[in-house]
């Protein structure tokens, strides 16, 4: 027998959240989670989902969840990798993000295996029947999450999501372990913080650290959408921090005015 | 006679710098430095003019108010600060003062022949530069050039005094820093304060293009910190690769 390098794993990459609205900063993660995870060699990224929250999220001064998916489906107008979900946002209520993750793995994964099934060669249709044997001539991939023709979910967040998992009673531990063990996270930080230590403190987090990958944002951008929402009720110029099509479309509708935000954040 | 408001006084803001290349964070100062009023040195690895000329005019391309002048890059060698501003603020009295005279009626004619003379009738522009009807040249920076007034033998006294007093700046900081502290230490500057206006930029974004010709030696991408057509352009004519940058900055 001989070896050969394990294809790489193929991921897709869903972040969460309000989106009240998309900015520049949620636009630049999925750009950084990309180049850190293929440069790795292990994995090759191969899409990009936002899926912004329900409106029962219960924010202050959350705008409706339609007028939020219309501004991020323009910001990614542009984006040949990235795309917009708003199956979360047509619920009934709000979901927890392992509800989102389990939907989108499904789907996830009949759109890009049911189409490798269909053009792939017959050893690549050998090595999906045989999905959980190992064979002496085939690699085996050795991410903890997956074998090779699947392909992975991972939740793609910033620092604030990963330490929240420490404040009481916010998860369910079945939640967070399912999170880091069935599917992987990708936690952007920024330069000087100390993400590492979260993931120390936890037990759980620590069992799982090989599949939550942290990534180093350099170039600082704290382009927050609370920030944005000031800058908007001050009638202060938000360009080129917000793409300009999602700047015309919160014009044109009136969004965030002074009158509509009742609390100040 | 009766008092009337003066009519706000009209600015041009010039920001030079190698815009190498051109990044949001330029873009944003622009923006800032309105949103406020109405409320080199020879670096390594500077890629040429015509390319950083090029790319600037890709990104202004959607602004109806910021555009690109290179008459600076296409002069025989590198010139001060105080050279460009002279011959940008005469381009900009005459565009924006002759279309003046041009349109307006009798009263704005009279101001503008009465450029030097008080006139009880015509309301006085307070403001230090200039009188109702001017247009006045602001240089648009960072507090890094603010603070470069202070390395001894960097720039002559009466240019210092020449950019403060005949044409005004405006510095944009960062949120923590304490920029009015190089005003309070220089007495030229002091003196000239209230022509020295000073924006914090709150949301803070670090998109130096230092930082963005490294990521682009990387290979990493840096799409939302530089316009896409600006991207595009460095794609096509290759630049800023590894072989060509023969610094680490």
């Amino acid at each position: 027998s001989f070896s050969k390098m394990a294809a790489p794993t193929r991921v897709v990459l869903l972040a969460g959240g309000c989106f009240n609205p998309i900015t520049n900063m949620h636009l630049r993660l999925f750009e950084l989670a990309r180049d850190h995870l293929e440069r790795t060699g292990l994995y090759k990224v191969i899409e990009g989902i936002i899926s912004p929250a329900h409106d029962k999220y219960g924010k202050k001064g959350l705008v409706p969840s339609t007028d939020r998916v219309a501004m991020a489906r323009l910001a990614l107008a542009s984006s040949d990798w990235v795309r917009v979900d708003s199956w979360e946002s047509e619920q009934e209520g709000w979901l927890e993000t392992v509800e989102v993750m389990r939907h989108l793995k499904r789907q996830v994964q009949n759109k890009h295996c049911v189409a490798d099934s269909e053009t792939d060669g017959p050893s690549r249709k050998r090595r999906k029947i045989q999905h959980n044997v190992n064979n002496s001539d085939e690699a085996v991939d050795s991410s903890p999450a997956g074998t090779a023709g699947e392909v992975q979910l991972k939740l793609l967040c910033g620092a604030d999501l990963l330490e929240s998992f420490a404040v009481p009673n916010l998860w369910r531990d079945e939640h967070i372990k399912e999170l880091a063990s069935n599917y992987g996270l990708v936690v952007i930080s920024r330069a000087g913080s100390n993400p590492e230590k979260f993931i120390y403190e936890s037990d759980v987090l620590s069992k799982y650290k090989n599949n939550i990958h942290m990534v180093t944002e350099w170039i600082q951008n704290e382009i927050s959408a609370t920030k944005i929402r000031r800058a908007l009720r001050r009638k202060e110029s938000v360009r080129y921090l917000v793409p300009d099509p999602v700047i015309n479309y919160i014009n044109e509708h009136q969004l965030y005015q002074p009158d509509t935000e009742k609390s100040k954040t």
